[in-house]
C-alpha cells in the first residue's frame, strides 16, 4: 500500500502510523468526538422535552404568551423578537468565528485577534442576553393561582379580554401571618419568603369583580387556552391552594411545571456552554496576542476553538425552535 | 489548509464563491434569510399553515425543516465538513442522524401513548 508523503508536515504532527487519519490533526479528530457525545447529550434533553411536551400535548404553555419582553418596551406585547436578535447574535459571532479561522490559515496575526475579539463580544452580549431573559421569566409578569393538582388558574378581564395580573385585582385582608424565621421562632425550622398576597385576597377580589374569569391550562380545538364561563370559573376557584408569582424549578405561573424545568435545564445548559466557549475564546485570544502561534507555525488552536464555538450556534437553533417557535 | 482546498460551491453547485471569505458572508446572508423567514412565520401565523399534518401543525414542519436546513449549512460550511475526507464526515454524520431519530422515535410515541391514557381518564391528571 503506498503512502503519499507530505513534506510540509511535520514530523511531530504524524501519528504511530506515519500519517494522520482522515488527515486531520489528533486534536481536531478529538474535538470532534467530543462535539458529537455532546450533541447526542443536547438530543437526550430536548428529545425528553419533547416528550413532555407531547404528553402533555392539550396543556402545554404558549411560548408567545410567554416571552413578550423586550428591552426598553414596557408593556409592548413583543413575542419572540428579542430571541430572533439573540440567534442573529451567535449567527454573527459564529460568521466572525469562521473569519478568524480564515485569517488563521493566512497566518494573518492581526486579523485574528480582531476577529477573535468580536467574537468574544458577541458571545458575551448572547449570555448576557439570556440572563435577561432568565430575569424576565423568574419574576413573571401576571402571577396565577395553583390547585391543589398542580394546575394554574390565570384570570383574564372579560372587558378587554387581556391577561389581568393578580396585584391589580386582590383586595388586601390584615393578616398577622408572618414569614417564619428561624430567629424568631423554632431556630429549626423556617420557611421560603411568603407572597406578598394571599389566595384569600386573589378570591376576595374576584368575587367582587364580575368582569374576571379563569384562563385554564387547556387549549381548546383553535390553538387557544380555554376560558371558563363566569360561574365555572366560582365553582373553579375553590380548588386553589396557592398564589404563584413567576416560575422556579417548584412553581410556574406559565402553566406546567416541566416547562419551565426544561427552560432553566436546557437553556441554562447551552448558556454555560456559551460561557464556557467565551472563557476559552479569550485564552485563545490572549494566545494569538502572545504570538503562540505564530511561533507554533499555524493557527490551529482557533480552528478547534471555532469548531467548538460553532457547534454552541447549532445547539441554540435548535432551542430556538424547540423552544420559541413551535 | 491553504485556499484552494476550501470548496466553494455551495447549493449543489448552484453558487459558487470565489473566495471562502465570501463563501462565509453569502452562507451568512442565506442562514439571515432563513431566521427572518421563521420568525415572520412565527408571528404571522398563516391560516393555512395551521392544518395538522402527522399529528402536528404544518407550519411546525415548516419550522424543523428550516432548522434542519440551517444545521446543515452551519456544519458543512462553518464547520468546514464538506471540506473534510469522506471518512471523517460519515463517521460524525452517521451516528447523529441514526441515533437521534432513533430515540426522538421512541419517545415521542411513548409520549403520545401517555397522552392518550391520560385523556380517556384512565388515570386521573387534573383533581
Amino acid at each position: 500500500m503506498e503512502v503519499t508523503t507530505n513534506t510540509q508536515v511535520n514530523e511531530r504532527e504524524l501519528w504511530g502510523g506515519g500519517a494522520k487519519p482522515f488527515s486531520a490533526s489528533y486534536g481536531k479528530i478529538m474535538m470532534w468526538f467530543f462535539i458529537v457525545s455532546d450533541a447526542l447529550t443536547f438530543t437526550g434533553f430536548l428529545v425528553s422535552y419533547g416528550f413532555s411536551r407531547f404528553k402533555n400535548i392539550n396543556s402545554w404553555p404558549i411560548a408567545d404568551e410567554v416571552f413578550t419582553h423586550f428591552p426598553f418596551l414596557h408593556g409592548v406585547d413583543a413575542p419572540m423578537y428579542y430571541v430572533a436578535l439573540m440567534t442573529f447574535i451567535l449567527i454573527f459571532s459564529s460568521v466572525t468565528m469562521v473569519l478568524a479561522v480564515d485569517a488563521g490559515h493566512h497566518m494573518n496575526k492581526s486579523k485574528v485577534t480582531f476577529y477573535m475579539l468580536l467574537t468574544i463580544i458577541g458571545g458575551a452580549i448572547f449570555v448576557g442576553s439570556q440572563a435577561w431573559e432568565w430575569k424576565n421569566f423568574i419574576k413573571g409578569e401576571y402571577g396565577a393561582l395553583e390547585t391543589k393538582g398542580g394546575q394554574i388558574l390565570q384570570f383574564v378581564n372579560l372587558e378587554n379580554n387581556k391577561r389581568i395580573s393578580v396585584q391589580d385585582f386582590a383586595i388586601g385582608i390584615n393578616s398577622e401571618r408572618q414569614t417564619h424565621k428561624s430567629n424568631i421562632g423554632l431556630w429549626y425550622q423556617n420557611e421560603k419568603t411568603l407572597p406578598k398576597i394571599t389566595v384569600e385576597e386573589v378570591k376576595k377580589g374576584f368575587l367582587a369583580n364580575p368582569n374576571l374569569t379563569i384562563r385554564t391550562e387547556q387549549i381548546s380545538e383553535n390553538g387557544q387556552k380555554t376560558l371558563l364561563s363566569r360561574d365555572e370559573a366560582i365553582y373553579k376557584i375553590d380548588d386553589a391552594i396557592g398564589v404563584v408569582e413567576g416560575a422556579n424549578l417548584i412553581h410556574n405561573e406559565y402553566g406546567n411545571r416541566l416547562f419551565a424545568d426544561f427552560f432553566f435545564f436546557i437553556t441554562g445548559f447551552h448558556g454555560f456552554h456559551v460561557f464556557s466557549g467565551v472563557v476559552i475564546n479569550i485564552i485563545i485570544f490572549f494566545n494569538v496576542i502572545l504570538g503562540t502561534y505564530e511561533k507554533r507555525g499555524h493557527y490551529e488552536m482557533v480552528e478547534k476553538v471555532g469548531l467548538y464555538w460553532h457547534f454552541v450556534d447549532l445547539v441554540w437553533v435548535f432551542v430556538f425552535t424547540f423552544f420559541y417557535l413551535v | 489548509m491553504a485556499e484552494g482546498q476550501h470548496k466553494l460551491a455551495i447549493f449543489r453547485g448552484l453558487l459558487k464563491f470565489k473566495s471562502n471569505q465570501q463563501k462565509i458572508w453569502g452562507v451568512l446572508i442565506f442562514l439571515s434569510i432563513v431566521t427572518t423567514i421563521e420568525v415572520g412565520l412565527g408571528i404571522l401565523k398563516p391560516e393555512i399553515l395551521m392544518t395538522s399534518f402527522l399529528r402536528m401543525k404544518l407550519l411546525n414542519w415548516i419550522f424543523i425543516l428550516l432548522t434542519i436546513v440551517k444545521a446543515y449549512y452551519i456544519a458543512w460550511d462553518f464547520m468546514h465538513i464538506r471540506d473534510e475526507r469522506s471518512g471523517l464526515k460519515n463517521s460524525i454524520v452517521l451516528p447523529l442522524v441514526i441515533l437521534i431519530p432513533y430515540l426522538i422515535f421512541i419517545l415521542i410515541l411513548e409520549a403520545d401513548y401517555i397522552f392518550d391514557v391520560m385523556d380517556i381518564g384512565f388515570v386521573s391528571w387534573n383533581f
